[in-house]
């Protein structure tokens, strides 16, 4: 299966990775990006009939926690939030954003 | 697990949520996924730093249960299509020009229940989060108050022709507030969609925001196109294999649900379908009845004293059983003493006060002189008494006038200050009366 891949689709891997490209960046990674695509295109060659899909790189399973609660510190919180470029009562203070929460 | 997408960051599943996850399952009627593994959906957000949600997307921990309902007496299935475990995200608010993000609650685990297309108004979409709540409160994984975010609801609502089999293009309204909130929505919009197709336009695919100002939708984005989430397997956690041992030892251990209880408040405790219906609102009600009832106290005697005062005065404090310090030893303790003559009932709503604030109920009985005087022996002398002073009362009586009896019941009352037991005074006076 030989990759297609046009510029609408590059421009939309971009847009969902929230990068935006010129058209003279455009003319430079459309080919590129094909030839990525091509190269896991070879892979397709194998035959995987009846190959469980993998969907981790370890055998092992269930490796879980305890339920058990872990109190934190305000040194920590203070540590995490002095990562962000601005905050504000305990909050990370952003340009306003459109609510497109996933959760 | 709060994961703000720092190197190094390792994600470890809690066993708490598998085994939480399990249990609503169970309670769903849903089948259990022996093998599950996490998927990682993505997508840029600022209340997600670490650009993916950790979720199950190809094997959701349980899937196809369902949950009935009743609407205008007619009992339905509602079909779950699947559950699945997954990372909170952060939450937002939004000032003016800027918006705020608390990553407190980042990478916590949640459940999310997918149902099947089985709904088919607003009233029944309500009673099936009703049915839904109740139920995972019973298992006692979550307290579900919508209040507190412990349950979200999201929903999807689209509209057809009579017959037609295709469903139409839904739309979508996230993080409703509250049930009524719910219905108000579903009912806007289902009025805009008939509006909108029978003028001979079309739904667009979108997800709108429920304003209860207005009582209307209001449009947030468009999704253009199918979402692109750009689903993987999760490589950080490794694979789940949930074991029918497992299984049994969770079936073994859950509480039992709602219908079950009113079975048996009704064919073993003779209750009535009200009572136990009342009484099984909510687990801390239901375990509470049936641990007083444990204590050896009449079962219909509780449910009585929960239904009325126990309810009445939860309602005015607005506190919920939980937070009271009443007992189930004590409430039995009460119902006893007043079973058993040593308080009359005029006397067991002082000890109710009592124990409403932890008292034991004999103790604070006899502190407060609120002892019934049911001894015969003690009581005898005092109906002498009355009699012999009293010999106009007793011609009353023997001319057949009844109200004599009352006046000197009442006498007696005063003589004892409200203490003597009435039914041993009866019963007494009715000797002494008919010996004369």
């Amino acid at each position: 299966m030989a990759a297609n891949l046009d510029r609408e689709q590059v421009k939309h891997v971009a847009e969902l990775a929230k990068l935006s490209f010129t058209d003279a960046e455009l003319d430079k990674f459309v080919p590129q990006l094909e030839a990525i695509v091509e190269l896991f295109d070879q892979l397709e060659e194998v035959d995987t009939t009846g190959v469980a899909p993998m969907t981790t790189a370890t055998d092992e399973v269930n490796v879980m926690r305890e339920d058990v609660a872990v109190k934190s510190s305000d040194e920590l919180r203070q540590a995490l939030l002095d990562n962000a470029p601005e905050t504000e009562n305990g909050l990370i203070k952003v340009p306003a954003i459109l609510d497109g929460s996933e959760d | 697990m709060l994961d703000w997408g720092y190197p190094g960051v390792l994600p470890t599943l809690n066993k708490g949520v598998v085994k939480a996850g399990i249990m609503a399952g169970l309670a769903l009627h849903a089948e259990i996924n022996p093998n599950m593994h996490f998927d990682r959906k993505n997508y840029f957000y600022p209340d997600n730093p670490k650009a993916y949600q950790i979720t199950q997307s190809e094997t959701p921990i349980a899937h196809d249960g369902w949950v009935e309902i009743e609407v205008d007496g007619k009992k339905k299935k509602i079909g779950i299509a699947e559950m699945h475990i997954e990372e909170d995200a952060g939450k937002n608010t939004h000032t003016g020009q800027y918006s705020y993000v608390d990553l407190n609650r980042q990478g916590t685990p949640l459940i999310e229940i997918v149902s099947k297309p089985d709904i088919a108004s607003p009233d029944e979409a309500v009673a099936y989060l009703e049915a839904l709540r109740q139920r995972i409160q019973f298992t006692g994984i979550s307290d579900v108050k919508m209040e507190e975010g412990s349950m979200r609801v999201d929903t999807n609502i689209s509209v057809r022709p009579y017959g037609a089999k295709e469903f139409g293009t839904k739309t979508e309204m996230k993080n409703i507030n509250s049930f009524n909130y719910v219905r108000n929505a579903l009912n806007f919009e289902q009025e805009r969609h008939q509006k909108v197709l029978l003028a001979g336009g079309q739904i667009v695919q979108e997800t709108r925001r429920y304003d209860e100002a207005t009582k209307s939708t209001i449009s947030m984005r468009t999704k253009e196109g199918s979402d692109d989430y750009r689903y993987f397997p999760e490589p950080d956690v490794p694979a789940v294999h949930v074991s029918d041992d497992w299984i049994a030892e969770i079936t073994a251990e859950m509480p039992q649900m709602p219908g079950e209880r009113r079975a048996h408040y009704v064919n073993d405790l003779g209750l009535t379908d009200y009572d136990a219906m009342v009484l099984t609102q909510t687990k801390e009600m239901s375990d509470f009845f049936e641990a007083t009832v444990a204590e050896g106290a009449d079962a219909r005697k509780v449910a009585n004293y929960l239904m009325n005062d126990v309810n009445s005065y939860l309602n005015t404090e607005h506190v919920d059983l939980p937070q009271t310090k009443l007992t189930p030893a004590n409430l039995a303790g009460m119902i006893k003493l007043i079973d058993d003559g040593t308080i009359s009932s005029k006397m067991a709503k002082k000890v109710f006060q009592g124990i409403l604030q932890g008292e034991e109920p004999a103790e604070f009985a006899k502190k407060n002189g609120l002892v019934q005087l049911s001894d015969p022996a003690q009581l005898q002398p005092i109906v002498d008494e009355i009699l012999a002073n009293n010999p106009q009362s007793i011609e009353d009586f023997k001319n057949g006038k009844d109200r004599a009896v009352g006046f000197l019941v009442g006498q007696i009352m005063k003589q004892t200050k409200g203490t003597a037991n009435p039914g041993v005074v009866n019963k007494l006076l009715m000797q002494a009366l008919n010996a004369q």
